[in-house]
């Protein structure tokens, strides 16, 4: 317990002395947030064949999504490409010798990604409520529940890339692509219904998608969304035992 | 506790197809140097590996400090030390950091400030592990592996790719951990490093050991064979070849070396006067450790 405290520490620190990621995980959701908040305002979506935002104003509806992805900028870039890197350099053959043990290296890197994820969901929450006229969760408990379910099964999404790809260059590729996929079709870009099927229907298969729906719904309806929680939590699991079993020290 | 602290039989391991390790045995004793000696790919890191229970052997008995590493690895760790090949350090990780954190991997979190002075890294403890020269990354490194007082420490390659005076500083490092009574095993491909700091070495050649012993008797076992060399302006030294004792003639232009038994030169020499060449410069050499090394890893290796 101790060398994990100590450990997720170090961990901590040593993300905070690298600026480009700490820009690209903290500041990229707030520019986003600005730049699709100044470009579509928060007019409720009243009328219309289609209600393109579920009758709910863009920014409202953006906004627990921008959650979703400040998380999914940590947990499936930052820390994949991270622990690939310690590997590839031989970091975890040095842990290893040093009878660090693959719970502790797993769980470091676990907490770092949480950790980070929530002071980056956080710095976006406050911007939201200072610079746009969001409005507050409808059952905010549950919203933090469902942050808690959706940003554990990132993380832990996050942990499995990191111990299945074999490089750092691959790592960074494949968590960028993901999270500008899951930025595009998961419901934090443009809206789900005014995607085309096809488009619609991938978005439908992405872990990131049941994790947004979880989010808007305590936040838009006050309502908690039983099937993607259940949904979500099967992610994490199994991104877990995926982890747990192809982890390697070099 | 016997003073025996590592003994390994017949060990061996393979990579798939591959046979890394093939019939490795040696004893440690308490308090010494042991070097493992041989070329590049002889096997002697993946040995090491196995004895330190961070690679699974596939055959043979291994004992560390009467704990067998396959089995009981999780409470081998903490006791030894270790210097790896092939690992490093978080680039932005700072010195203390690195010793504050493994001291608090150890049971009992030792002491670890008093290090950075050991180890003369007092002004460098706030300067992260990239901005460090090799030679203090190597000092860190040793520090980092003694952290937890360990009662054995495994050193490999420690000196490749440093510049001689970082050699020579590092052979000062690892002579100073034999004298706080550390046990060390030491991994290297340079004869210098093992003549100068092993109190015996085993030469590993082609995943075998193919001679153990102190330097001294390594040197002696290649007494049976020395080296005579003189000038010769005559062509034919045919003659040579067929005195007893005599392994090869080898000519460079007028230079002539005959590698032979200690007991034939005064036949070579009673040869080539009877043949009218009584060269005034002939020599007989003793071979160095490096001679003797060189012929135990050359092909065939015994």
């Amino acid at each position: 317990m101790r060398v994990l405290v100590k450990m997720t520490w170090v961990e901590v620190k040593l993300f905070l002395r690298e600026p480009v990621t700490v820009i690209f995980t903290l500041a990229l959701p707030l520019m986003i947030l600005y730049v699709l908040g100044g470009v579509f305002g928060n007019e409720a979506d009243a009328g219309g064949a289609e209600l393109v935002y579920g009758g709910f104003g863009p920014t409202d509806f953006y906004t627990p999504a921008y959650v979703a992805l400040a998380v999914a900028g940590i947990a499936l870039i930052g820390v994949p490409t991270h622990m690939v890197e310690y590997r590839e350099s031989g970091v975890l053959r040095r842990l290893r010798a040093s009878a660090v043990q693959q719970r502790v290296v797993l769980g470091a890197q676990l907490l770092v990604s949480l950790l980070i994820a929530t002071a980056g969901a956080a710095l976006l929450l406050a911007a939201a409520f200072l610079f746009t006229d969001v409005s507050s969760p409808l059952a905010t408990w549950e919203f933090v529940a469902a942050y808690g379910v959706g940003a554990l099964a990132i993380a832990l999404l996050g942990l499995f890339l990191g111990t299945v790809l074999p490089t750092a260059r691959a790592a960074q590729s494949v968590g960028l692509l993901l999270w500008f996929v899951f930025m595009f079709l998961s419901g934090a870009g443009p809206p789900p219904e005014v995607l085309p099927d096809s488009l619609k229907a991938i978005g439908d298969w992405l872990p990131l998608t049941p994790i947004v729906e979880m989010l808007q719904e305590p936040w838009l309806t006050g309502g908690w969304a039983t099937t993607e929680v259940l949904i979500t939590l099967g992610i994490g699991a199994a991104s877990a035992a995926g982890a747990w079993l192809t982890f390697r020290w070099e | 506790m016997s003073s025996t602290v590592i003994s390994v039989a017949h060990l061996s391991k393979r990579y798939g197809d591959l046979t890394a390790v093939a019939d490795v045995s040696f004893e440690v004793t308490r308090g010494e140097i042991f070097g493992l000696l041989g070329p590049n790919g002889a096997g002697k890191t993946t040995s090491v590996e196995c004895v330190q229970g961070l690679r699974t052997r596939d055959g043979g008995q291994v004992a560390v400090l009467d704990l067998d590493p396959r089995t009981d690895a999780d409470h081998l760790r903490p006791l030894i030390g270790s210097q790896l090949q092939e690992s490093s350090l978080p680039d932005r990780m700072k010195v203390w950091e690195a010793l504050d954190l493994f001291a608090a991997l150890m049971p009992n979190g030792p002491p670890w400030r008093q290090a950075l002075d050991e180890w003369g890294l007092t002004d460098k403890a706030d300067s992260s592990f990239a901005s460090l020269s090799g030679g203090q990354r190597q000092r860190l490194l040793v520090a980092l592996a003694l952290v937890n007082e360990p009662q054995v420490v495994f050193l490999d390659e420690m000196t490749t790719g440093l510049d001689p005076a970082a050699r020579r500083a590092t052979w000062g490092l690892i002579e100073r951990i034999r004298e706080s009574g550390t046990t060390v095993v030491l991994v290297t491909h340079f004869m210098d490093e093992a003549e100068r700091l092993c109190d015996r070495i085993a030469v590993v050649n082609r995943g075998r050991i193919v001679a153990t012993g102190t330097p001294a008797e390594l040197i002696a076992s290649g007494h049976n064979q020395v080296s005579v060399r003189f000038t010769a302006e005559v062509g034919e030294l045919g003659f040579l070849d067929v005195i007893p004792g005599v392994t090869s003639v080898e000519r460079r232009g007028i230079a002539v070396e005959v590698i032979a038994h200690p007991a034939s030169v005064p036949f070579i020499g009673n040869e080539l006067v009877t043949h009218g060449a009584a060269p005034p410069d002939m020599r007989v050499v003793s071979p160095s450790l490096e001679d003797v090394y060189l012929r135990l890893v050359s092909d065939g290796g015994d």
